[in-house]
């Protein structure tokens, strides 16, 4: 087995570690290791051929796979080793981690600082218990992705979906173009999971089928899907079988939801938020554990690959200020960050003392759709030290603001709410 | 955003800035797409090369657009930006390469 | 179609006629076991509670009793040969209603009854003692201490290879058609052609009316009971260790929660009377059915915590009850019908009482001496599973991939599962042909992402591993087939 000490290991090599490992190296950390499952750098965004990416960051517009190759020539451009073709099975709470890779079997790694940047997964059928027969042709959105932009095979001819997440109406587009039909879009929610972008330019574009407020009651075919029963759900939230309708198909695609890799934060002993399901992290991307830090969708799942590369950014040179002594553990002076009335999760969720930049940079996802929503934060009195208006707020479309540094008092909680017009 | 045409011309909502009113212009009387794709590579370290339109082309050329780039197929090395197809359907747009791929 | 010939011929590979098959194996017996589905594991052997029950609440003086009594002590030593998953849990019946309490010493005197004398009676303050999950609600309870669990598609599977190690055949794909009887044997048509043998034993579950009735042996029916359960994801923070009984009823045993070999949960079934054979599917219903049971015993249980879901078709029998038969017109025929609920765990037990059975039949004269059969010579005694990566400690970790460096190529990250195992599951006899059976040897797809990450990998695998187009890498056999053609198959056409 081998042995190998570096400054920073980062884990994943898609936006976020890209990110993260640039930024440590820039940040003065000597020796960066980038640990990556795959055969190539760029994570999940290989797979994302569509455009849409970069608005933000670089004012472009740019597919996934562009997108990955600006970070993926900043990390080339800089001594940070690659380590491909290898999977971490192993993190413990002193932040010595084994991974096993194809090139060079065990590897024990001693990281003075790690970043965890897996990513997140997708929701699977049995997490909702989706009932019926168990054929081949079911799968997630993304694992159909990967199947037919990575490795040119189509999942089937005859398709229904069955959530309105970004995943779920790129896909319905994806397929379509490659000729084969899409049937249905079932969404339980009554409005669409993903960017409104995406309900234009992927369903509308094309005429698939959105049934909003519906759900999948059964699935048929022993072997191979066959079809779906489809249900309007009721005033209480129920499948309404009498408006039940069959729904031929040979493929059924979730995008029913993504949860944070979590994996090795739990075996590290890394606390998590119930609710983002990824690690409590403060302004430095610290977890509870010393010197583990966590960026982008492991942390909590964000909409736009521009935050994910700033987490990344803020993660990495963070990572880097630990290993070189400047950044401290958590401490009781710290901030508690909460998610208020009308948000659902907020990151982070603690500020440590240590008040270097001049913001704090907030992630917030609201609870439900609001008009002239206002946005607080505030520690439980009547004073509240940051609001903001917005037009209109959507659980999916996540709200980003920069909260000035030194308003907050240590040790002081703070909870975030959203008040407004609920449609 | 709700929009009505009145004698030809279109009437925006108020607060709408310039940015919006060219995208609905676009949107209703010629609204355009980037088209994504992927094209077999042969000889590369990976087997599906990811491709685009280098601008947007109209919507209703997408799918004839498809169904001539399902005869392309491209060969190793390639940077992105190569042009993999000087004209996809004579919108007099290129298809290009979104992935630098080396050579096996 | 050609025509094979054996000595036995046994209709069904699941535990029942594979532990069978293994018994006649360390004999001068030519064994052959057919099965209709794709793969060794049986329908109902490998769709159930994975419980080697003790036999505390059979019907007492019964053959089913006699045999799980007699099964369960056989445990340590099989499944140390043949390197079975098993462990002994214990189990705990917990009663959270004065009438469920109630009726917990008629089960004390029910377990005496059938000869299993170690169970004991607990206070509440016990059984939350021994499990702090357990509802603060809970009255009382009984303690079983050889109530255990194992993995029983690998109880199956061990068995079989050890029994083709020592000279059984196994033909899976192999549905029987038709059965007759003529003056010197037996003929059993089936989908791979036509097998004479001078035995038949009946393991065929579900389908044991079918393979009779072909005889006209028609006064027993078989109908499907099923059952559906969740599996719970490992990281459920349950902490549960025993197997957590409901005081059970007489149709069934309950709704159960029992931890896995792999560190999961399951929890279920519920008892539903079918009568379609092939009806493996579960309901809504069913499914929040088995939740709401399950919490009355252990609250924290929600549907938050399950990764997926199955259902098994137990065989009932009517009339019921364990029935090991021989007919006197059939000469050779072995009817072993009726086993369910008990039936994984009385397996062991059955095979050697079975080859009793047919050693006292006047059949096989030409394979025994005095009257019993001859034991082979060089029996193959132990087998020794695929090594799993991901419970090694590091040193073996390194001595694993230093023997097969593909044991460095991780496939299922869930599971940690390398292609070296999924080479190994294919390789095996009786090996994988398809993902289902790739995920019942080695777990790859069976953990939390569900074959999301190793979706594509394990086809490639099966693809060139059995030499097939990737296209006809199937799930569980033809008509499953994971794969469209490639992407410019379909373009073109809308």
């Amino acid at each position: 087995m081998k042995n190998v000490t570096c400054d920073v290991a980062v884990i994943g090599s898609g936006p976020a570690g890209l990110a993260a490992a640039v930024a440590a190296h820039d940040q003065g950390a000597e020796d960066v290791l980038l640990i990556e499952r795959d055969a190539g750098l760029g994570g999940i965004l290989q797979q994302c051929i569509h455009n849409g990416f970069g608005l933000h960051l670089f004012d472009e517009d740019l597919t996934g796979p562009e997108y990955a190759s600006r970070f993926i020539a900043e990390a080339e451009a800089r001594p940070i080793r690659q380590i491909l073709r290898a999977m971490v099975i192993e993190l413990n709470a002193n932040r010595e981690l084994l991974a096993v890779s194809r090139n060079e079997g065990l590897l024990h790694v001693s990281p003075k600082a790690v970043v965890l940047a897996m990513g997140c997964r997708e929701r699977p059928r049995g997490a909702i218990a989706l009932p019926g027969f168990r054929p081949a042709g079911i799968m997630t959105a993304g694992t159909a992705q990967r199947f037919i932009n990575i490795e040119g095979f189509l999942p089937g001819k005859e398709i229904v979906i069955l959530g309105s997440g970004d995943i779920g109406m790129i896909m319905a587009r994806r397929l379509h173009l490659e000729g084969a039909r899409v049937k249905a879009v079932i969404e339980i929610q009554s409005c669409i999971g993903g960017l409104s972008r995406n309900l234009v330019q992927c369903l509308q574009d094309f005429d698939i089928p959105l049934y909003l407020s519906h759900t999948l009651t059964d699935i048929h075919g022993a072997h191979r899907v066959e079809g779906v029963d489809v249900a309007p759900l009721d005033r209480h939230g129920k499948p309404d079988l009498s408006g039940s309708f069959p729904v031929s198909c040979d493929t059924l695609l979730l995008s029913v939801g993504l949860i944070p890799e979590n994996e090795l934060s739990r075996q590290a002993g890394v606390r998590l938020d119930p609710i983002t399901g990824g690690p409590l992290v403060d302004q430095h991307y610290q977890t509870s554990v010393p010197g583990v830090f966590a960026a982008g969708n492991v942390v909590q799942v964000f909409d736009l690959v521009d935050h994910v590369s700033t987490c990344g950014t803020t993660a990495g040179s963070s990572a880097a200020r630990y290993a070189a002594g400047e950044i401290a553990a958590w401490d009781d002076r710290m901030c508690r960050i909460e998610a208020g009335k009308g948000v659902r999760a907020v990151v982070p969720q603690r500020l440590t003392a240590d008040r270097d930049a001049d913001e704090v940079h907030f992630y917030l996802r609201s609870g439900s759709v609001m008009r002239k929503a206002t946005l607080q934060l505030s520690n439980g009195g009547n004073e509240s030290l940051f609001t903001k208006r917005f037009r209109i707020v959507r659980p999916p479309e996540m709200i980003h603001v920069a909260v000035a540094n030194g308003d907050f008092i240590p040790s002081k909680s703070y909870a975030a709410s959203l008040r407004g017009e609920i449609t | 955003m709700d929009i009505v045409e009145r004698d030809g011309e279109l009437v925006f909502p108020k607060g709408i800035c310039r940015r919006g009113r060219e995208y609905a212009r676009r949107e209703i009387y010629n609204p355009c797409r980037v088209l994504t794709t992927t094209v077999p590579l042969l000889g590369g370290e990976i087997a599906m090369l990811p491709v685009r339109t280098s601008k947007p082309v109209p919507k209703a050329k997408l799918i004839p657009a498809m169904r001539e780039i399902a005869s392309i197929t491209t060969t190793a090395p390639i940077a992105i930006g190569d042009v993999i197809r000087a004209d996809v359907m004579d919108t007099g747009i290129a298809l290009i390469a979104c992935r630098n791929v080396a050579a096996k | 179609m050609n025509l094979a010939r054996t000595d036995v011929l046994i209709i069904g590979a699941g535990a029942v006629g594979t532990a069978l098959a293994r018994e006649l194996s360390r004999f001068e017996i030519g064994v052959t076991v057919v099965d209709r589905l794709n793969d060794v594991g049986g329908d109902a052997s490998k769709s159930n509670s994975a419980i080697v029950h003790t036999g505390f609440d059979a019907p007492p003086g019964t053959l089913e009793s006699a045999m799980v009594v007699r099964a369960n002590p056989m445990y340590d030593d099989l499944c140390r040969d043949l390197d079975i998953p098993f462990r002994r849990t214990g189990a705990i019946l917990v009663a959270v209603t004065q009438e469920e309490e109630a009726e917990l010493p008629h089960i004390l005197a029910k377990a005496q009854a059938n000869h299993v004398y170690d169970v004991t009676p607990l206070t509440a303050q016990q059984v939350r003692e021994l499990e702090p999950s357990v509802t603060s609600h809970v009255k009382a309870g009984l303690h079983v201490p050889r109530e255990s669990i194992v993995d029983p598609f690998l109880l199956v599977a061990a068995q079989a290879e050890n029994a083709i190690e020592n000279g059984a055949v196994f033909l899976t794909s192999c549905e029987v058609l038709g059965l007759r009887r003529d003056h010197d044997g037996f003929y059993a048509e089936t989908t791979r052609g036509e097998i004479r043998s001078e035995c038949v034993v009946n393991a065929a579950g579900v389908f044991a009316d079918t393979i009779s009735g072909f005889l006209n042996i028609d006064d027993f029916k078989v109908h499907p009971r099923r059952g559906q359960f969740h599996v719970l994801d490992r990281a459920a923070p349950l902490g549960i260790e025993h197997v957590i009984l409901p005081v059970p009823t007489p149709i069934t045993k309950g709704k159960l929660l029992t931890p896995t070999m792999h560190g999961n949960w399951l929890i279920g079934p519920t008892a539903e009377e079918l009568e379609d054979k092939s009806a493996h599917n579960t309901t809504t219903e069913g499914l929040a059915e088995v939740v709401e049971d399950v919490r009355k015993r252990v609250p924290d249980v929600t549907p938050a915590f399950a990764i997926s879901q199955y259902a098994g078709l137990r065989p009932v029998r009517e009339p019921g009850g364990y029935h090991f038969r021989t007919f006197p017109e059939f000469r050779g025929y072995l009817e072993l019908s009726g086993i369910r609920s008990t039936g994984v765990t009385a397996s062991v037990a059955v095979a050697p009482y079975a080859r009793r059975l047919l050693a006292d039949m006047p059949v096989l004269n030409r394979v025994k001496e005095k009257g019993r059969f001859r034991l082979k010579e060089n029996v193959v005694a132990k087998r020794k599973g695929i090594p799993c990566f991901r419970e090694a400690d590091t040193k073996t970790k390194e001595a694993l991939i230093e023997q097969d460096p593909l044991y460095a190529h991780v496939v299922c990250r869930c599971e940690t599962v390398t292609e070296a195992e999924v080479v190994q599951a294919i390789r095996r006899r009786p090996g994988a042909r398809d993902w289902d059976g790739i995920k019942r040897r080695v777990r790859a797809g069976l953990g939390r992402c569900q074959g999301g990450f190793c979706g594509m990998r394990i086809p490639q695998i099966l693809a060139r591993e059995l030499g097939i187009p990737l296209e006809q890498a199937s799930k569980k056999g033809a008509g499953s087939e994971l794969l469209d053609g490639r992407t410019k198959s379909l373009r073109g056409t809308s």
